[in-house]
């Protein structure tokens, strides 16, 4: 009976809410670590990172645990939500609960499937793009070979160069001498570039730029109730839930913050150039 | 009390004739309450005007009216016990109102507390969470060890009293946007798991009583902290997360 | 009707154990044959159901609230005494035992006191091992505070909530029997008739009080615990519905109703704030420990207060009147609830009364001594032995808070005065009845097979009940007592087999109950049941009050014998029978505090003495003591029901014999 409980009882979803909430905390942080690239390193060092981040056996471990902790999340969050809401047929002719609670902590299911249908289209724009886009552009450079001429340039994985009109594509990545047929080597998909299309689209930029800035206050909303509330739900809360709640607002402020900032400076221009 | 005054109010209050009938709000008003009244007082003058008008007066629970039997359950302008905290309907006094306020008054809400009548609910969900594991297994013959042969620590008899002052009035259910429980089950929870006689029984308990809790159609905690904010008793949230750690504690043995 | 007490011979302090040995057994295998009814779930129905559960019976409880977890023992404050002598003061089973007669002044029957005394130990172990959360010292041990009419600290307590946490110990015992399946819990259900078959108790007629159906339940025996009568005086210290109908009913059916007189008016609740008001609230009397009761010394002083033009702590030192420490400088605020009561009464009726309400009934009491002397001992133990006036009062404040808090929080949310800078104000009020249905030693009453158990039966407190002493009865007469009588009782009846509830007897007390009830609703009356009942309550406390005379008493019967008529006539009881209604159910309630109210007067005017509660201003000493006589008044009234003419009832007297204490004046100075 235990083992089934973890499972299936009220509490035990609350386990599961609250490892895979805490679990997505880390990934956030992770996440961020790697974005802050795309304004403070350069385009080459964003897309090596990039290429570590889809190809490290460990890190797609990992990326496979937080595709399954999104997926868990949601489906206990929707779970739990209908349970809640029947536990409650008929709804109070006046309700006061501002009162006694936070809105961020009443609204978590508005909140998330917010922040589940703002996953979706990022994962659409840049995740997807990254793994199944055809044309998924590569990083070249432009390198004048003699004063005046100037030729592009695929940038290699073991960091050489390779004239782009001298290879042709295969698997989206290998470049293939066009003489000689063979591998010379693997060129990096260009994330960075598409990221700042993305963000600076003359026609789209400024909207998408904003509703990125929107799903990060979503998220910080979150977050504000959650990181305190996995730790509540795991049955932590003695003398340091005082400094954890301090730390889990801070988290939750300043995560969506720093992700906000990064799509506000490409789209107007504010980046540090080496 | 010299500065108590009278005031004229309205009331939007629940009426169902019975569990199976539908109910509906329905507006009446009060002259002449006095401040110094509480405010079942209050609705003891309406009921008395209503049965001098021949109408049948408003059921409500109510038996000690001095905050501890925990029967008074109303759910007052969208709030548990009212715009006071720390206390019970039955404790909360006419002078938190002013002169013309009209004032809603709405049964708790909530599937495992059926509305009976007017503004009676059954609660007898919780008497069965109770019943599924909340005691010590031990019998009344008196022939136990003397009461001070295991000395216990302060802090944690203190702490067990804390978590034992539950009255079981259902204001968590109440208040809770989820329709929870968890505040009742984790208070008893605690109160027992926190005493050297609780603890032999600890595992079972927390695991029967949290089954029995989920069956009666509860909804899950989501830490909005309501309940503790609306607990007459100051029931805190630290019991839940007990809770939430001896279950997991049992849940692994 | 004779009246058998049947004290069992021998010494006082080997009777208990002698007649336990010899009291017959039901088998085992035998108990489950056997149903056993309970009605009430305060502390002595609750633990009496789990017990016999345990044991193995058949066990139906019944209780009108809507869980066994609301009866009104839950509301007792201060604590339970018990003589542990865990504080090494000198107590004993001998002095619990000395102290409670003598509380009660000589009217109670020294064997069950003596018996109540030894097992007050055991209670405690009992519920320490339940897990009720009994105060501890730093140490981990048991705590203890003193209560009124003891110079011992043998009162265990839970802060200022000792009912609550007993009443959850048991509610958790009975708990755990339901959960079994060894007791069947029947909630919202009022028991409204006995159903006697061949003289002997066998069932009972309830209301099933949400669907209105009218249930019979047999038994082979009933236990009435359904607590007292308080609510009589409509204000009262007794949750709203508490009621005498079930000790009523039986009363009616041949239990003796015994010393209905003795009623306790406790000296600490709040004073009355107006017409519309439902109930007082009781202040612990452990708070007596720590204020000083006082009034202003001169009457313009009193006045000016109760004008508002003056505030208590403007009056000088020199002008405050400590009454109690100057009439009784032994005892001095701790005297027992009826002395301190009726100080409380004399200074306001002498017109130094501070409550600016109808009646001017109010005193002080303050904790501002108590602040002091805490706050400066609290500094000292804090290693501090130079405090500052400003140190000593928050140490001292918070002294308080920690022994009183939620008391004091509940006194500022019913007065919105601050206790803790200026002094509450408190009055008598009523709050226990000692009188109750007559029961033998084995809380049997005069009808085989219903037994009386707690605050229902008369049998501890004599004229006057010590405090801490209800839960320490209750939980006695539950845990300890019924168990091995009832079983007594029970042996001869394992041969008897299910009782047919369609037995005719049943269906006569079926019929009585819904003719009344059809009454009730078919009357069209013009006036509400609460209106009768606050009449009713007027009448009581001006005339069957804390001070009673002949004249007041022979007008009490009368008018009530008038309010009866008018009642049955004139009442107005709305909605049907087959639902939900509260009022029919105060309709039913109030019939019988009325009856009950008749004999109240009717006992005490002819117990021609003052004992305890029972107070007669003809017989007071020069000082205005309670002047008591021994000659012809040692004895237990108890009266039988002799028809709807209340005034017909017959008094029995059973003799009380004092054999290990003598009988002596009783004195607190």
């Amino acid at each position: 009976m235990a083992k089934s409980a973890l499972l299936k009882s009220s509490i035990g979803k609350k386990y599961w809410m609250a490892l895979t909430g805490l679990f997505l905390c880390l990934f956030l942080a992770g996440h961020l670590a790697g974005n802050l690239q795309l304004i403070f390193g350069d385009a080459l060092k964003f897309n090596q990172y990039a290429l570590f981040m889809t190809s490290n056996p460990a890190v797609k471990l990992l990326s496979y645990l937080t595709y399954l902790s999104i997926i868990f999340h949601a489906v206990d969050g929707i779970l739990l939500t209908i349970q809640n809401k029947k536990a409650r047929p008929i709804a109070y002719a006046m309700n006061n609960p501002q009162k006694n609670s936070s809105s961020a902590s009443r609204n978590m299911a508005v909140l998330g499937t917010v922040i589940l249908v703002f996953i979706v289209t990022h994962m659409v724009n840049f995740w997807a793009k990254m793994h199944f886009d055809e044309k998924m552009p590569l990083q070249t450079v432009r390198i004048e070979v003699q004063p005046g001429m100037a030729q592009e340039f695929y940038i290699t994985t073991a960091g050489g160069y390779m004239p782009k009109d001298g290879v042709e594509l295969k698997n989206k990545t290998d470049l293939i001498d066009i003489n000689a047929h063979v591998k010379v080597g693997e060129a990096y998909k260009d994330l960075h570039k598409i990221t700042f299309a993305f963000f600076k689209d003359e026609k789209y930029g400024l909207i998408f730029t904003i509703l990125y800035v929107l799903a990060m206050g979503v998220l910080a909303f979150h977050l504000l109730h959650g990181f305190q509330s996995a730790f509540q739900s795991l049955g932590v809360n003695n003398k340091f839930t005082p400094a954890l709640k301090t730390f889990g607002k801070l988290f939750a402020i300043i995560v969506p913050l720093l992700f906000a900032i990064i799509p506000v400076c490409i789209h107007f221009n504010f980046i540090l150039k080496h | 009390m010299s500065s108590a005054k009278n005031i004229n109010i309205n009331l939007k209050i629940w009426r169902q004739k019975n569990a199976k009938s539908k109910g509906s709000m329905e507006t009446y008003k009060l002259d002449n309450v006095s401040t110094a009244s509480s405010f079942l007082e209050m609705l003891d003058q309406l009921n008395e005007q209503l049965i001098n008008e021949k109408t049948e007066p408003i059921a409500f629970d109510h038996d000690c009216r001095e905050g501890i039997c925990g029967m008074c359950s109303l759910y007052i302008n969208g709030r548990a016990h009212g715009p006071d905290t720390g206390i019970t309907t039955c404790q909360l006094h006419m002078r938190m109102f002013k002169d013309g306020d009209t004032i809603f008054v709405e049964p708790w809400r909530s599937k495992a507390f059926p509305v009976i009548k007017d503004l009676v609910v059954d609660r007898s969900s919780f008497d069965r969470i109770q019943q599924a594991g909340g005691f010590v297994s031990v019998n009344t013959s008196g022939n136990t060890i003397d009461a001070n042969a295991t000395p216990i620590n302060k802090n944690d008899a203190d702490k067990s009293f804390e978590a034992a002052a539950c009255i079981g009035c259902g204001a968590c259910v109440a208040t809770c946007k989820n329709g929870s429980a968890m505040l009742f089950v984790g208070a008893k929870v605690s109160q027992y798991a926190l005493l050297p006689q609780g603890k032999v029984e600890a595992a079972t308990r927390v695991l029967n009583m949290v089954r029995q809790m989920d069956e009666e159609g509860f909804g899950n905690c989501t830490n909005t902290g309501a309940c503790e904010i609306e607990c007459p008793k100051g029931i805190s949230l630290e019991n839940i997360a007990r809770m939430n750690r001896e279950y997991l504690k049992a849940s692994m043995k | 009707m004779k009246l058998d007490s049947k004290i069992p011979e021998g010494s006082i302090s080997e009777k208990w154990t002698n007649h336990k040995n010899h009291l017959k057994l039901v088998a085992p295998n035998n108990r489950p044959k056997i149903d056993v009814i309970v009605v009430g779930t305060g502390l002595a129905g609750a633990a009496a159901a789990a017990s016999l559960g345990e044991m193995g019976y058949n066990v139906k409880a019944f209780c009108f609230q809507d869980s066994p977890r609301r009866a009104h023992s839950i509301a007792a404050q201060g604590g339970i005494n018990a003589a542990k002598n865990y504080q090494n003061d000198g107590d004993s089973i001998y002095r619990l035992f000395y102290d409670t007669i003598k509380g009660g002044d000589y009217r109670a029957r020294e064997a069950n006191v003596h018996r109540l005394a030894e097992v007050s130990g055991n209670i405690i172990d009992q519920c320490v091992a339940q897990g009720v959360p009994f105060a501890r010292d730093y140490g981990g041990l048991l705590d203890n505070r003193s209560f009124g009419g003891t110079q011992v600290q043998r009162t265990f307590y839970a802060a200022g909530q000792t009912g609550q946490q007993l009443l959850l110990g048991a509610y958790s015992a009975i708990s755990r029997q339901i959960g079994l399946g060894r007791v069947q819990m029947f909630n919202r259900h009022e028991m409204l008739d006995l159903v006697k078959v061949d003289g002997k108790a066998r069932g009972i007629i309830a209301r099933n009080l949400i669907t209105g159906e009218i249930e019979r339940h047999s038994a082979h025996a009933v236990i009435i615990a359904s607590g007292g009568y308080g609510n009589v005086y409509f204000l009262s210290t007794n949750a709203m519905g508490s009621n005498v109908t079930a000790g009523w009913k039986i009363h009616k059916q041949g239990a003796a109703f015994a010393n209905p007189c003795y009623v306790q008016i406790h000296p600490t609740c709040i004073p009355v704030h107006g017409i519309n008001q439902s109930k007082l609230t009781l202040m612990s009397e452990s708070l007596r420990n720590s204020g000083r009761i006082w009034v202003p010394k001169k009457k313009e002083d009193a006045e000016a207060i109760r004008a508002g033009k003056l505030k208590p702590t403007q009056i000088a030192e020199d002008d405050r009147d400590y009454y109690l420490e100057r009439k009784y400088p032994a005892f001095g605020n701790l005297v027992p609830r009826d002395v301190a009561s009726r100080a409380a009464k004399e200074v306001c009726d002498a017109g130094h009364g501070i409550e600016g309400n109808a009646t001017n009934e109010g005193v002080y009491l303050d904790f501002s001594t108590e602040i002091q002397t805490k706050g400066k001992q609290s500094a000292y133990a804090k290693g501090n032995h130079n405090p500052t006036a400003e140190e000593i009062t928050a140490l001292g404040k918070q002294w308080l808070e920690e022994k009183y808090g939620n008391l004091f929080t509940m006194y500022q949310k019913i007065t919105d005065e601050n206790p803790y800078e200026t002094p509450m104000k408190i009055y008598p009020a009523v709050h226990y009845t000692m009188g109750g249905v007559w029961v033998d030693y084995n809380l049997q009453s005069t009808i085989p097979g219903c037994f009386v158990a707690g605050e229902a039966n008369f049998s501890d407190h004599g004229a006057n009940r010590l405090g801490a002493s209800a839960l320490m009865q209750g939980l006695a007469d539950g845990y300890f007592v019924l168990p091995y009588t009832v079983s007594d009782y029970l042996a001869d009846e394992i041969r008897t087999g299910k009782i047919s509830t369609d037995l005719p007897e049943f269906a006569e007390a079926e019929n009585r109950v819904k003719e009344l009830i059809n009454k009730f609703l078919g009357n069209n009356g013009t006036k509400s049941v609460d209106h009768f009942h606050k009449e009713l309550g007027h009448i009581m406390w001006n005339k069957v009050g804390m001070g009673r005379n002949e004249q007041g008493l022979k007008e009490a019967i009368e008018e009530i014998a008038l309010l009866k008529k008018e009642f049955h006539s004139d009442v107005y009881v709305p909605g049907s029978a087959d639902e939900l209604n509260p009022e029919l159910e105060k309709a039913l309630r109030v019939a019988d505090f009325i009856e009950l109210g008749q004999l109240m007067a009717m006992d005490a005017l002819q117990r021609k003495e003052s004992c305890g509660g029972h107070f007669r201003e003809e017989y007071q000493d020069s000082e205005g003591e309670t002047l008591r006589d021994d000659e012809n008044f040692k004895f237990v009234g108890a009266w039988e029901y002799k028809g709807d003419d209340i005034s017909k009832e017959e008094l029995h007297k059973e003799e009380l014999k004092y054999e290990f204490i003598k009988i002596a004046a009783r004195n607190y100075k």
